[in-house]
Protein backbone atom coordinates (compact mmCIF):
# COMPACT_ATOMS: atom_id res chain seq x y z
CA UNK A 1 0.00 0.00 0.00
CA UNK A 2 2.70 2.43 1.08
CA UNK A 3 5.12 0.89 -1.81
CA UNK A 4 4.59 3.63 -4.88
CA UNK A 5 6.47 5.96 -3.69
CA UNK A 6 9.35 5.03 -5.85
CA UNK A 7 12.65 6.88 -7.51
CA UNK A 8 11.95 5.33 -10.84
CA UNK A 9 9.51 4.00 -12.70
CA UNK A 10 9.24 1.74 -15.63
CA UNK A 11 9.83 4.10 -18.43
CA UNK A 12 13.50 4.60 -17.05
CA UNK A 13 15.16 0.65 -18.16
CA UNK A 14 18.49 2.09 -18.62
CA UNK A 15 19.19 3.25 -14.83
CA UNK A 16 21.30 1.24 -12.85
CA UNK A 17 19.73 2.03 -9.56
CA UNK A 18 16.91 -0.54 -7.54
CA UNK A 19 13.74 0.94 -6.63
CA UNK A 20 13.01 2.23 -2.97
CA UNK A 21 10.04 1.80 -0.73
CA UNK A 22 8.81 4.53 1.18
CA UNK A 23 10.15 5.55 4.09
CA UNK A 24 7.09 4.35 6.00
CA UNK A 25 7.35 0.94 4.99
CA UNK A 26 11.25 0.86 5.24
CA UNK A 27 10.63 1.90 8.98
CA UNK A 28 8.11 -1.05 9.39
CA UNK A 29 10.23 -3.62 8.15
CA UNK A 30 13.08 -2.72 10.77
CA UNK A 31 10.74 -2.49 13.66
CA UNK A 32 8.67 -5.80 12.49
CA UNK A 33 12.60 -7.69 11.64
CA UNK A 34 13.62 -6.33 15.19
CA UNK A 35 11.07 -7.90 17.34
CA UNK A 36 11.09 -10.87 14.85
CA UNK A 37 15.23 -11.32 15.19
CA UNK A 38 14.97 -11.57 19.07
CA UNK A 39 12.11 -13.71 19.59
CA UNK A 40 14.10 -15.43 17.05
CA UNK A 41 17.23 -15.92 19.34
CA UNK A 42 15.55 -16.31 22.72
CA UNK A 43 13.90 -18.70 20.85
CA UNK A 44 16.93 -20.82 20.16
CA UNK A 45 16.53 -20.89 16.51
CA UNK A 46 19.62 -18.97 15.49
CA UNK A 47 21.71 -22.17 17.57
CA UNK A 48 23.80 -24.52 15.43
CA UNK A 49 23.04 -27.54 17.15
CA UNK A 50 19.58 -26.54 18.20
CA UNK A 51 18.61 -26.47 13.78
CA UNK A 52 21.04 -29.38 13.68
CA UNK A 53 19.37 -31.28 16.72
CA UNK A 54 16.00 -30.99 14.65
CA UNK A 55 17.10 -31.99 11.45
CA UNK A 56 18.64 -34.78 13.42
CA UNK A 57 15.45 -35.38 14.89
CA UNK A 58 16.71 -35.49 18.38
CA UNK A 59 15.78 -31.34 19.47
CA UNK A 60 11.98 -30.31 18.25
CA UNK A 61 12.68 -26.30 19.14
CA UNK A 62 12.24 -25.53 15.69
CA UNK A 63 8.69 -27.32 15.49
CA UNK A 64 7.46 -26.56 18.47
CA UNK A 65 8.17 -22.55 17.87
CA UNK A 66 6.99 -23.02 14.17
CA UNK A 67 3.78 -24.82 15.07
CA UNK A 68 3.08 -22.68 18.06
CA UNK A 69 3.60 -19.97 15.44
CA UNK A 70 1.15 -21.53 13.11
CA UNK A 71 -1.48 -22.01 15.23
CA UNK A 72 -1.70 -18.82 16.73
CA UNK A 73 -1.62 -17.36 13.40
CA UNK A 74 -3.83 -19.45 12.14
CA UNK A 75 -7.15 -18.93 14.32
CA UNK A 76 -5.83 -14.44 14.58
CA UNK A 77 -5.24 -14.28 10.83
CA UNK A 78 -8.49 -16.21 10.25
CA UNK A 79 -10.58 -14.06 12.55
CA UNK A 80 -8.74 -10.82 11.15
CA UNK A 81 -10.01 -11.46 7.70
CA UNK A 82 -13.41 -12.52 8.59
CA UNK A 83 -13.27 -9.02 10.19
CA UNK A 84 -12.48 -7.68 6.50
CA UNK A 85 -9.31 -6.08 8.50
CA UNK A 86 -6.46 -8.15 6.49
CA UNK A 87 -6.28 -9.31 3.12
CA UNK A 88 -5.01 -13.27 2.68
CA UNK A 89 -1.73 -13.98 1.20
CA UNK A 90 -1.38 -17.34 -0.23
CA UNK A 91 1.25 -18.43 -2.52
CA UNK A 92 0.57 -20.42 -6.03
CA UNK A 93 0.39 -24.17 -5.47
CA UNK A 94 2.75 -26.18 -7.87
CA UNK A 95 3.02 -29.56 -7.16
CA UNK A 96 6.54 -30.37 -8.92
CA UNK A 97 8.16 -26.52 -8.45
CA UNK A 98 6.58 -26.90 -4.64
CA UNK A 99 8.26 -30.45 -4.61
CA UNK A 100 11.59 -30.01 -6.30
CA UNK A 101 12.19 -26.16 -5.06
CA UNK A 102 11.52 -27.87 -1.49
CA UNK A 103 14.07 -30.76 -1.24
CA UNK A 104 16.32 -28.75 -2.81
CA UNK A 105 16.29 -26.30 -0.13
CA UNK A 106 16.02 -28.54 2.80
CA UNK A 107 19.66 -30.09 1.37
CA UNK A 108 21.13 -26.64 1.57
CA UNK A 109 19.05 -25.88 5.14
CA UNK A 110 21.19 -28.99 6.06
CA UNK A 111 24.75 -28.15 4.68
CA UNK A 112 23.98 -24.81 6.65
CA UNK A 113 21.93 -25.88 9.14
CA UNK A 114 20.77 -22.20 9.25
CA UNK A 115 17.64 -21.15 7.23
CA UNK A 116 17.16 -17.46 5.35
CA UNK A 117 15.64 -15.77 8.58
CA UNK A 118 17.35 -18.10 11.49
CA UNK A 119 20.92 -17.47 10.03
CA UNK A 120 20.35 -13.31 10.17
CA UNK A 121 19.57 -13.88 13.36
CA UNK A 122 23.00 -16.52 13.90
CA UNK A 123 24.78 -14.11 12.38
CA UNK A 124 23.11 -11.52 15.42
CA UNK A 125 24.57 -13.92 17.73
CA UNK A 126 27.92 -13.73 16.38
CA UNK A 127 28.35 -16.89 14.36
CA UNK A 128 30.36 -15.88 11.61
CA UNK A 129 29.48 -18.58 9.61
CA UNK A 130 26.25 -17.20 8.72
CA UNK A 131 27.75 -14.86 6.21
CA UNK A 132 29.13 -18.20 3.92
CA UNK A 133 25.64 -18.57 3.83
CA UNK A 134 23.89 -15.55 3.22
CA UNK A 135 26.56 -14.83 0.17
CA UNK A 136 25.64 -18.44 -1.01
CA UNK A 137 21.61 -17.14 -0.55
CA UNK A 138 22.66 -14.32 -3.02
CA UNK A 139 24.21 -16.33 -5.23
CA UNK A 140 21.75 -18.91 -5.56
CA UNK A 141 18.71 -15.79 -5.66
CA UNK A 142 20.43 -14.97 -8.77
CA UNK A 143 21.24 -17.93 -10.59
CA UNK A 144 17.90 -18.97 -10.24
CA UNK A 145 16.91 -15.62 -11.97
CA UNK A 146 19.32 -16.61 -14.75
CA UNK A 147 16.99 -20.18 -15.12
CA UNK A 148 13.45 -18.42 -14.09
CA UNK A 149 12.93 -18.18 -17.89
CA UNK A 150 13.22 -21.48 -18.46
CA UNK A 151 11.92 -23.05 -14.93
CA UNK A 152 8.47 -21.27 -15.17
CA UNK A 153 8.05 -22.36 -18.88
CA UNK A 154 8.81 -26.30 -17.94
CA UNK A 155 8.44 -27.15 -14.73
CA UNK A 156 5.97 -24.47 -12.65
CA UNK A 157 2.59 -25.51 -15.16
CA UNK A 158 3.36 -29.05 -13.98
CA UNK A 159 0.22 -29.49 -11.52
CA UNK A 160 -0.05 -26.16 -11.53
CA UNK A 161 -3.27 -25.69 -9.07
CA UNK A 162 -3.40 -22.09 -8.51
CA UNK A 163 -3.98 -20.49 -5.30
CA UNK A 164 -5.54 -23.47 -3.46
CA UNK A 165 -6.05 -24.28 0.26
CA UNK A 166 -7.43 -26.89 2.34
CA UNK A 167 -10.72 -24.59 2.91
CA UNK A 168 -11.34 -25.78 -1.23
CA UNK A 169 -11.05 -29.77 -0.09
CA UNK A 170 -12.79 -29.81 2.96
CA UNK A 171 -16.30 -29.44 2.70
CA UNK A 172 -16.61 -27.96 6.28
CA UNK A 173 -17.02 -24.42 7.39
CA UNK A 174 -13.96 -22.41 7.05
CA UNK A 175 -14.03 -21.55 10.63
CA UNK A 176 -14.49 -25.31 11.75
CA UNK A 177 -11.58 -25.93 9.36
CA UNK A 178 -9.44 -23.52 11.20
CA UNK A 179 -9.83 -24.78 14.47
CA UNK A 180 -10.13 -28.33 13.93
CA UNK A 181 -6.66 -27.91 12.08
CA UNK A 182 -5.45 -25.82 15.22
CA UNK A 183 -6.42 -28.72 16.99
CA UNK A 184 -4.34 -31.49 15.27
CA UNK A 185 -1.33 -28.90 15.20
CA UNK A 186 -1.93 -29.31 18.94
CA UNK A 187 -2.08 -32.68 19.64
CA UNK A 188 1.28 -33.14 17.78
CA UNK A 189 2.59 -30.16 19.72
CA UNK A 190 1.73 -32.40 22.38
CA UNK A 191 2.52 -35.92 21.17
CA UNK A 192 6.29 -34.44 20.99
CA UNK A 193 6.48 -33.78 24.74
CA UNK A 194 5.79 -37.22 25.71
CA UNK A 195 8.23 -38.21 22.81
CA UNK A 196 12.10 -38.47 24.70
CA UNK A 197 13.09 -35.50 23.10
CA UNK A 198 14.02 -31.35 23.40
CA UNK B 1 40.57 -56.41 20.56
CA UNK B 2 37.45 -54.22 20.50
CA UNK B 3 39.24 -51.34 21.22
CA UNK B 4 40.58 -51.18 17.55
CA UNK B 5 36.99 -50.88 16.34
CA UNK B 6 35.77 -47.65 18.44
CA UNK B 7 37.69 -45.06 17.14
CA UNK B 8 35.72 -44.83 13.78
CA UNK B 9 32.39 -44.67 15.12
CA UNK B 10 33.18 -41.83 17.85
CA UNK B 11 31.35 -39.21 15.71
CA UNK B 12 28.44 -41.29 15.62
CA UNK B 13 27.58 -40.20 19.74
CA UNK B 14 27.66 -36.50 19.14
CA UNK B 15 24.75 -35.24 21.14
CA UNK B 16 23.05 -31.76 20.13
CA UNK B 17 21.09 -31.90 23.03
CA UNK B 18 24.56 -31.34 25.48
CA UNK B 19 24.58 -27.63 24.62
CA UNK B 20 22.42 -25.37 25.57
CA UNK B 21 18.87 -25.02 24.48
CA UNK B 22 16.58 -22.11 23.80
CA UNK B 23 16.41 -19.19 26.25
CA UNK B 24 12.83 -18.69 26.15
CA UNK B 25 10.05 -21.45 26.01
CA UNK B 26 10.04 -22.23 22.31
CA UNK B 27 5.76 -22.09 22.82
CA UNK B 28 6.14 -18.85 24.00
CA UNK B 29 8.29 -17.41 21.60
CA UNK B 30 6.12 -19.58 18.52
CA UNK B 31 3.06 -17.94 19.53
CA UNK B 32 4.55 -14.44 19.63
CA UNK B 33 6.30 -14.73 16.31
CA UNK B 34 2.21 -15.72 15.37
CA UNK B 35 1.13 -12.85 16.58
CA UNK B 36 3.78 -10.64 15.01
CA UNK B 37 2.46 -12.43 11.75
CA UNK B 38 -0.95 -10.98 12.47
CA UNK B 39 0.73 -7.31 13.24
CA UNK B 40 2.52 -7.65 9.63
CA UNK B 41 -0.88 -8.52 7.59
CA UNK B 42 -2.64 -5.88 9.43
CA UNK B 43 -0.02 -3.27 9.22
CA UNK B 44 2.33 -3.34 6.49
CA UNK B 45 -0.13 -6.05 4.60
CA UNK B 46 2.43 -8.51 4.15
CA UNK B 47 3.39 -12.22 5.35
CA UNK B 48 6.27 -12.64 6.90
CA UNK B 49 8.93 -14.11 4.64
CA UNK B 50 13.03 -14.04 4.91
CA UNK B 51 14.00 -15.42 1.55
CA UNK B 52 13.06 -12.67 -0.69
CA UNK B 53 15.38 -10.19 0.71
CA UNK B 54 18.71 -12.56 -0.43
CA UNK B 55 16.78 -12.31 -4.18
CA UNK B 56 16.76 -7.96 -3.49
CA UNK B 57 20.14 -8.21 -2.78
CA UNK B 58 21.19 -10.56 -5.95
CA UNK B 59 19.12 -8.25 -7.88
CA UNK B 60 20.40 -4.96 -6.68
CA UNK B 61 24.09 -6.30 -7.20
CA UNK B 62 22.90 -7.29 -10.84
CA UNK B 63 22.17 -3.84 -12.00
CA UNK B 64 25.27 -2.88 -10.71
CA UNK B 65 27.33 -4.93 -12.48
CA UNK B 66 25.39 -5.75 -15.49
CA UNK B 67 21.55 -3.44 -15.61
CA UNK B 68 20.84 -4.92 -19.03
CA UNK B 69 20.83 -8.71 -18.40
CA UNK B 70 19.65 -8.19 -14.82
CA UNK B 71 16.32 -6.61 -16.13
CA UNK B 72 15.95 -9.51 -18.90
CA UNK B 73 16.00 -11.73 -16.59
CA UNK B 74 12.29 -13.13 -15.94
CA UNK B 75 12.36 -13.07 -12.34
CA UNK B 76 13.49 -9.29 -11.54
CA UNK B 77 11.16 -8.83 -14.94
CA UNK B 78 8.38 -10.22 -12.38
CA UNK B 79 10.12 -9.19 -9.47
CA UNK B 80 12.00 -6.05 -9.77
CA UNK B 81 15.39 -5.11 -7.26
CA UNK B 82 13.82 -2.92 -4.61
CA UNK B 83 14.82 -1.53 -1.49
CA UNK B 84 11.74 -2.36 0.58
CA UNK B 85 10.43 -4.12 3.29
CA UNK B 86 11.48 -7.31 2.83
CA UNK B 87 14.58 -6.30 2.73
CA UNK B 88 14.42 -3.66 5.66
CA UNK B 89 13.03 -6.72 7.62
CA UNK B 90 16.04 -9.28 7.30
CA UNK B 91 18.68 -6.78 8.07
CA UNK B 92 16.81 -5.98 11.18
CA UNK B 93 17.00 -9.36 11.91
CA UNK B 94 20.74 -9.26 12.98
CA UNK B 95 20.24 -6.30 14.46
CA UNK B 96 17.21 -7.83 16.94
CA UNK B 97 18.95 -11.16 17.46
CA UNK B 98 22.03 -9.82 18.96
CA UNK B 99 20.29 -7.39 21.52
CA UNK B 100 18.72 -10.84 22.42
CA UNK B 101 21.62 -12.69 22.53
CA UNK B 102 23.40 -9.73 24.37
CA UNK B 103 20.76 -9.12 26.95
CA UNK B 104 20.76 -13.12 27.92
CA UNK B 105 24.70 -13.10 27.47
CA UNK B 106 24.37 -15.64 24.70
CA UNK B 107 27.00 -14.10 22.11
CA UNK B 108 29.00 -16.71 20.31
CA UNK B 109 31.59 -14.49 18.90
CA UNK B 110 32.78 -17.53 16.24
CA UNK B 111 33.13 -19.06 13.21
CA UNK B 112 32.75 -22.48 13.91
CA UNK B 113 30.11 -24.18 15.57
CA UNK B 114 31.02 -26.04 18.86
CA UNK B 115 28.83 -29.11 17.24
CA UNK B 116 30.74 -28.58 13.95
CA UNK B 117 34.00 -28.70 15.50
CA UNK B 118 33.08 -31.70 17.10
CA UNK B 119 32.42 -33.35 13.82
CA UNK B 120 34.75 -31.93 11.29
CA UNK B 121 37.36 -30.50 13.45
CA UNK B 122 38.42 -27.06 14.92
CA UNK B 123 40.29 -26.41 11.60
CA UNK B 124 37.65 -26.58 9.24
CA UNK B 125 37.34 -22.85 8.26
CA UNK B 126 37.65 -23.63 4.58
CA UNK B 127 35.30 -27.07 4.84
CA UNK B 128 32.75 -24.75 6.70
CA UNK B 129 32.81 -22.18 4.58
CA UNK B 130 32.21 -24.16 1.39
CA UNK B 131 29.65 -25.99 2.91
CA UNK B 132 27.51 -22.80 4.42
CA UNK B 133 27.79 -21.36 1.17
CA UNK B 134 26.36 -23.97 -0.62
CA UNK B 135 23.78 -25.06 1.42
CA UNK B 136 23.20 -21.08 0.91
CA UNK B 137 23.08 -21.52 -2.93
CA UNK B 138 20.43 -24.76 -2.65
CA UNK B 139 18.70 -22.81 -0.17
CA UNK B 140 17.80 -20.08 -2.47
CA UNK B 141 17.36 -21.96 -5.87
CA UNK B 142 15.03 -24.20 -3.77
CA UNK B 143 13.17 -21.15 -2.28
CA UNK B 144 13.30 -19.29 -5.46
CA UNK B 145 11.59 -22.14 -6.82
CA UNK B 146 9.05 -23.36 -4.31
CA UNK B 147 8.07 -19.71 -3.60
CA UNK B 148 9.46 -18.88 -0.22
CA UNK B 149 11.45 -20.48 2.60
CA UNK B 150 10.86 -21.72 6.40
CA UNK B 151 9.27 -18.27 7.47
CA UNK B 152 7.38 -17.37 3.80
CA UNK B 153 6.22 -20.84 3.33
CA UNK B 154 6.60 -22.66 6.71
CA UNK B 155 4.93 -20.17 8.80
CA UNK B 156 2.99 -17.58 7.00
CA UNK B 157 1.70 -20.15 4.36
CA UNK B 158 1.07 -22.64 6.57
CA UNK B 159 -0.72 -21.05 8.81
CA UNK B 160 -3.40 -19.83 5.94
CA UNK B 161 -3.72 -23.59 5.20
CA UNK B 162 -2.20 -23.36 1.44
CA UNK B 163 -1.62 -26.68 0.25
CA UNK B 164 1.32 -25.59 -1.44
CA UNK B 165 3.51 -24.73 1.51
CA UNK B 166 2.40 -27.09 3.26
CA UNK B 167 3.74 -29.77 0.40
CA UNK B 168 7.21 -27.37 0.49
CA UNK B 169 7.37 -27.13 4.43
CA UNK B 170 7.43 -30.88 4.26
CA UNK B 171 9.70 -31.49 1.86
CA UNK B 172 12.86 -29.01 3.39
CA UNK B 173 12.22 -30.92 6.60
CA UNK B 174 12.36 -34.60 4.32
CA UNK B 175 15.57 -33.48 2.53
CA UNK B 176 17.11 -31.73 5.34
CA UNK B 177 16.95 -34.91 7.76
CA UNK B 178 18.22 -37.09 4.57
CA UNK B 179 21.27 -34.75 4.10
CA UNK B 180 21.67 -33.88 8.22
CA UNK B 181 21.73 -37.78 9.09
CA UNK B 182 24.52 -38.45 6.14
CA UNK B 183 26.49 -35.17 8.10
CA UNK B 184 26.13 -36.12 11.28
CA UNK B 185 24.85 -40.14 12.17
CA UNK B 186 26.16 -41.96 9.27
Amino acid sequence: MSTTNDHSNSGASTEARPQVASEGSLLQGLVFGMIFGFLLQKGGVAKYHVLMGQLLLVDFTVVKVMLSAVVTGALGIHLMHKAGLVELHIKPTRYASNLIGGLLFGIGFALSAYCPGTGAAALGQGNYDAIAMMVGMIAGSYLFAELSGWISRNIDPIGDRGKITLHDYLPAHRTVTVAGFAALLCGVLIAIEVLPVR
Amino acid sequence: MSELSQPTIVFAEIDPLKYAGPAWSPYLVGVLIGVLSMVTFYFSNKPLGASTAYARIAGIIGLLLAPKHTRSLKYFKDNPPKVGWELMLVIAVVAGSFLAAWSGGEITGQYLPAMWQERFGSDSYVLRTLVAFAGGLLMASGARMAGGCTSGHGISGTLQLAVGSWLSAICFFVGGVVVAKMMYAL
